[in-house]
């Protein structure tokens, strides 16, 4: 898993002005964090710094995204 | 080991609208501006505004700013400071064709002109109706593409932006001017002092002392901790707008829109009961009678669900298109949260915590104001707020929809040009007191002392459960009473907080604590001046005094810190160029 000051860091990162994505980063941060490590760590930082409206599109299904590399973590996240 | 000590002309707390429309205003002014926010600013709660700015343009069909007043009067419930409402509808126009030319990609009519969307409680003819279409909008991401809008600008204009930092506390001069402020570097962990010869908080609500909210986990209140803790006074803080409906059990709000486009609340048996309450305007009643009545169902037992405690609100009849096209997204959050698909079954949903109506006593012109010996609206040298956090007051015991926006647009900008012309009579830096940040460094020392032990997690439980039993949508005189006592010793327990995690970079334990020193100064003022009012108005809605008394309540209540004080002010019922709109009974 990523380190404990990385994985601070990326909490905090989850803080964001949607509550739909507080409540669905924070599911998805208590049951996955500890898997999240290389390509899957990437995949889920460059989710998160999507604008709030972006990220709630892909959550909620909105949106799709056709990145190969994100489908996992998105997936994961779209169960949280 | 020596402060960090940073100089600006002004400092801005917070990055919502308020505070990138203020800064703005003082970027382009040619001052060195810094704004401090503990989020990126496009990440500010003011995305999650998706109804529209209120503005009489005029698109629609006829709107005359006077009308937009009225309608504000009397959503406030009289409790709004006639001035600042007069100085919000002329203005709001002006800031809204602003905004455009600034980029913001408003939805459009065929002639090219800003679309308008209904919403409820704006009408014509100083409230006799027909209702108007007021609401400029971008789809449903109206806050979203503001804050992109004045980010954008605010980068242009050279604003500088601490991001990832916290405000912990102001600094104040012998003379009782504002200095600027202390703030936590996250990266760091370092505190270090933003000296500023004009400082505004744009800190946005803090709905986040309520267990049923919509606010996003940042809204803590922190710019109203700050100002009670140096003294000053908070205003009107029994005031909090419930929005109807919020998804039962996860506080997911639910637009307005869905109503304005069509759908409306039953009870259990099937009723679509607004019609009993709001004859005319039926489930386009302000958003109060709304949540009042939803209340008042679930109280008497016709509450949804094996406990009763929710309503429906029924859209299926809408249709798929209509659902898809006009409310975007809302069949994604009925699934997700409430595990119904809204085009086949009704959402369940509760009143819902929303909007905080009080805030830092402000005028107009986004100075604070506090009683002092220039009477009870003695400006603050060096001191602003604007938004959510502050009272204008414009919305006074109740916000009509979409004034959210135009407030943070309006008053933003007024607060900026007024620290512009501050900033222009009074050049040089006040000398600082060698113990600006002394305060601050013994809050964060008690956390992690020896002397704590009480848990940041356990103690904003008790305080975000104790805030919605006993002060919730309907309130008691026995719970209020009651909260009174349980709030105070929730600040007592939060006086002894304990970390265990002492480390420096990025510890968002110590974050969370020092927020939950800010919500409890917040619940403290809420629970105290709800107890105080005996009486009914707007948002605040008590079983023992059921009506309004202008003849004992027409009054602003402040609470302050030291001692639970509490004193009253009048309300401004003179505007500024108008005819005064004299109090009567708010009825849609």
């Amino acid at each position: 898993m990523a380190g404990e000051v990385e994985m601070r860091r990326l909490r905090w990162r989850c803080r964001r002005g949607l509550l739909e994505n507080d409540l669905v980063l924070a599911r998805f941060l208590d049951k996955h964090g500890q898997a999240l490590e290389g390509a899957r760590l990437a995949a889920f930082e460059r989710l998160i710094a999507l604008d709030d409206n972006d990220l709630w599109d892909l959550v909620s299904g909105r949106a799709e995204c056709r990145e190969p590399g994100l489908q996992e973590v998105l997936a994961w996240l779209r169960a949280a | 080991m020596p402060l960090a000590k940073r100089q600006f002309d002004a400092v801005v707390v917070g990055a919502g609208g308020a505070g990138l429309r203020a800064a703005l205003q003082l970027s382009e002014a040619g001052l060195r501006t810094a704004v401090v926010t503990k989020v990126f600013p496009t990440r500010s709660h003011t995305v999650a505004a998706q109804g529209g700015v209120g503005a009489a343009l005029g698109n629609m069909g006829a709107d005359r700013w006077e009308w937009h007043m009225y309608d504000t009067v009397k959503g406030s419930d009289w409790l709004g400071d006639q001035d600042a409402i007069e100085y919000l509808a002329r203005k709001a126009p002006e800031v809204v064709i602003e905004l455009e030319h600034f980029g913001m990609p408003f939805d459009r009519n065929e002639d090219g002109t800003i679309y308008q969307r209904p919403f409820g409680g704006h009408m014509q003819n100083m409230g006799a109706g027909p209702a108007v279409q007021r609401s400029c909008c971008a789809a449903d991401r109206t806050g979203h593409a503001m804050l992109h809008t004045l980010y954008q600008r605010n980068v242009r204009a050279g604003t500088q932006f601490f991001v990832e930092w916290m405000a912990l506390d102001l600094v104040l001069g012998a003379d009782g001017r504002v200095l600027g402020v202390t703030a936590l570097e996250m990266e760091t962990g370092d505190v270090a002092v933003l000296q500023a010869r004009a400082t505004l908080f744009a800190t946005g609500g803090a709905g986040r002392i309520f267990a049923a909210t919509t606010n996003a986990f940042i809204n803590t209140g922190d710019g109203l901790g700050m100002a009670a803790r140096a003294g000053f006074p908070l205003e009107d803080m029994e005031f909090w707008q419930f929005h109807p409906t919020g998804v039962a059990g996860a506080g997911v709000l639910i637009t307005e829109g869905v109503r304005g486009e069509g759908g409306y609340l039953l009870n259990k048996g099937g009723e679509r009961f607004m019609e009993r309450y709001a004859p005319n305007a039926k489930d386009l009643a302000s958003r109060d009678v709304v949540s009042r009545a939803m209340a008042t169902e679930i109280k008497e037992g016709r509450g949804c669900g094996p406990d009763g405690d929710y309503v429906l609100l029924k859209l299926d009849h809408l249709g798929v298109e209509k659902i898809e096209k006009r409310l975007p997204g809302i069949r994604e959050i009925a699934k997700k949260f409430a595990n119904v698909d809204p085009v086949k079954d009704p959402i369940p949903v509760v009143p819902t915590v929303h909007y905080q109506m009080g805030g830092i006593p402000t005028n107009y012109l986004g100075e604070v104001v506090v009683p002092g010996k220039g009477g009870p609206n003695t400006v603050v040298p060096g001191f602003y707020a604007a938004g959510e956090c502050a009272c204008a007051s414009v919305h006074g015991a109740n916000r009509l929809g979409t004034n959210s926006l135009t407030d943070l647009l309006v008053f933003g900008k007024a607060a900026g040009e007024t620290m512009v012309r501050f900033l222009e009579e009074n050049p040089g830096h006040p000398e600082l007191p060698a113990d600006a940040a002394d305060r601050t460094l013994a809050r964060i020392a008690r956390l992690e002392g020896p002397g704590g032990g009480e848990s940041v997690h356990e103690v904003g439980r008790e305080l975000r459960r104790t805030m919605q039993a006993h002060a919730g949508v309907f309130r008691f005189p026995d719970l209020l009473a009651e909260g009174v006592k349980r709030v105070k010793e929730i600040a007592e327990r939060a006086e002894h907080l304990a970390i265990a995690d002492k480390s420096r970079v990025f510890n968002t334990a110590r974050v969370e604590a020092l927020e939950l020193q800010n919500l409890v100064e917040v619940a403290r003022a809420t629970m105290v001046s709800a107890e105080a009012r005996k009486e009914s108005r707007g948002a605040h809605d008590r079983s023992d005094f059921h009506e309004r008394d202008d003849a004992n309540w027409l009054k602003h209540t402040l609470w302050y810190r030291e001692g639970d004080r509490l004193a009253y002010k009048p309300v401004n019922l003179k505007p500024l160029t108008v005819e005064s709109i004299a109090p009567k009974a708010r009825v849609y």
